[in-house]
């Protein structure tokens, strides 16, 4: 069988490279890999899916490898992950995945950004107040890393389109701030049968616990909501960057271990921190 | 008998001196010291002793550690 051109225009790019321990990989610059998307008329993300299958690994992932393999890296950018919330927890969680290399991201928010977002949301910019922070978010992303296809919905996820604006993500991350809300999104990820990393903040406290499918869930945590109380003490307190950005990369992380399969997963458990002390602990919500 | 009692969040601020070794009767539940701390029903939303999740009622032994959180909703 002839080997398709698209191959031989990758190895002809690559280059060995070697690791700060000394080993070697097979590089394929960004600059290579966006002109060879662009002769070849496709997305980088599937060039770069191509390379990686010739085990080239895209040189932006180099410091992933190795507690990533290249394997691991391919699994990620044939993945879609859902962020429910572009707000402080969904700017960083999109963030930290468009760098580790997730290859496509639903990115749902309704709200524009205001100068009281400032303090923490990491889209949010002197230059893009009043503006979408989904819109923003896809553009911030393009830049950052151009092999991730960013959909970007501006609309408040509610029980008539949630199915419908997870779409074919693999996981969601849940980074809303209405208690409610986080309800009607684990029902539609129930329905859809999709992982789903849930996370509170409130001040220099937070909260986080995956829940998949058939798991309990966030009712026995948010309990029976009346109509006054769609929103915790965060409205009291506020919401700190350090402890949006610090839960932000622990949702990542759970986001990132479900793509892989990987165990360890803070299932039926309940992460709390409260970075005042600081005071870690993880509950048994069985 | 005594435990170990750790508030948050916005309750941190009813927290006792005494918190690390505060005394409590045998037969005290979560709901009497909810209670005796003055934190609304509605507030003690999360209970966990030693790591684990319990309801209002569950009756304190000595050297229970005994953590309570409110609601928190923010993204």
């Amino acid at each position: 069988m002839a080997t398709p051109p698209l191959t031989d225009d990758i190895r002809a790019r690559t280059v060995k490279r070697q690791r700060p321990d000394g080993s070697h990989y097979q590089s394929l610059s960004l600059a290579d890999a966006l002109d060879l998307a662009r002769r070849t008329g496709g997305h980088i993300r599937a060039l770069e899916i191509e390379a990686l299958k010739l085990k080239v690994l895209p040189e932006r992932y180099a410091r992933n490898t190795q507690t990533l393999s290249l394997t691991d890296q391919q699994t990620l950018a044939e993945s879609c992950a859902g962020i429910v919330g572009a707000g402080g927890l969904g700017g960083t969680v999109a963030e930290v995945l468009a760098r580790i290399g997730v290859g496509r991201l639903r990115l749902i928010d309704g709200d524009c950004f205001e100068e009281h977002n400032l303090n923490r949301q990491r889209f949010a910019h002197t230059g893009n107040l009043g503006q979408s922070k989904a819109r923003s978010g896809k553009m911030q992303i393009d830049l950052i890393n151009p092999a991730v296809e960013v959909v970007d919905l501006a609309v408040y996820l509610d029980a008539s389109n949630a199915d419908e604006l997870i779409g074919d993500a693999d996981v969601v991350i849940d980074c809303l701030d209405q208690l409610d809300a986080r309800l009607v999104l684990q029902q539609a990820c129930r329905h859809r049968k999709v992982p789903l990393v849930s996370a509170a903040v409130a001040g220099t406290s937070g909260q986080l616990t995956v829940i998949f499918p058939q798991d309990a869930g966030l009712e026995s945590l948010i309990g029976d909501i009346e109509a006054d109380e769609t929103r915790g003490v965060e409205t009291r307190l506020g919401n700190l960057p350090f402890a949006v950005s610090t839960l932000a990369s622990l949702e990542a992380a759970e986001a990132v271990k479900i793509l892989l399969g990987q165990d360890g997963l803070l299932r039926n458990r309940l992460l709390i921190f409260d970075l005042a002390e600081p005071y870690f602990e993880i509950i048994d919500l069985a | 008998m005594q435990i170990q009692l750790k508030l948050f969040a916005t309750l941190r601020a009813l927290t006792p001196d005494n918190a690390d070794s505060y005394p409590i009767a045998p037969g005290t539940t979560v709901g009497d010291i909810v209670a005796h701390l003055e934190i609304p029903v509605k507030e003690a939303k999360l209970i966990f002793i030693n790591g684990i999740r319990k309801p209002l009622d569950t009756p304190l032994v000595d050297g229970d550690r005994l953590g309570i959180f409110p609601p928190v909703g923010g993204g």
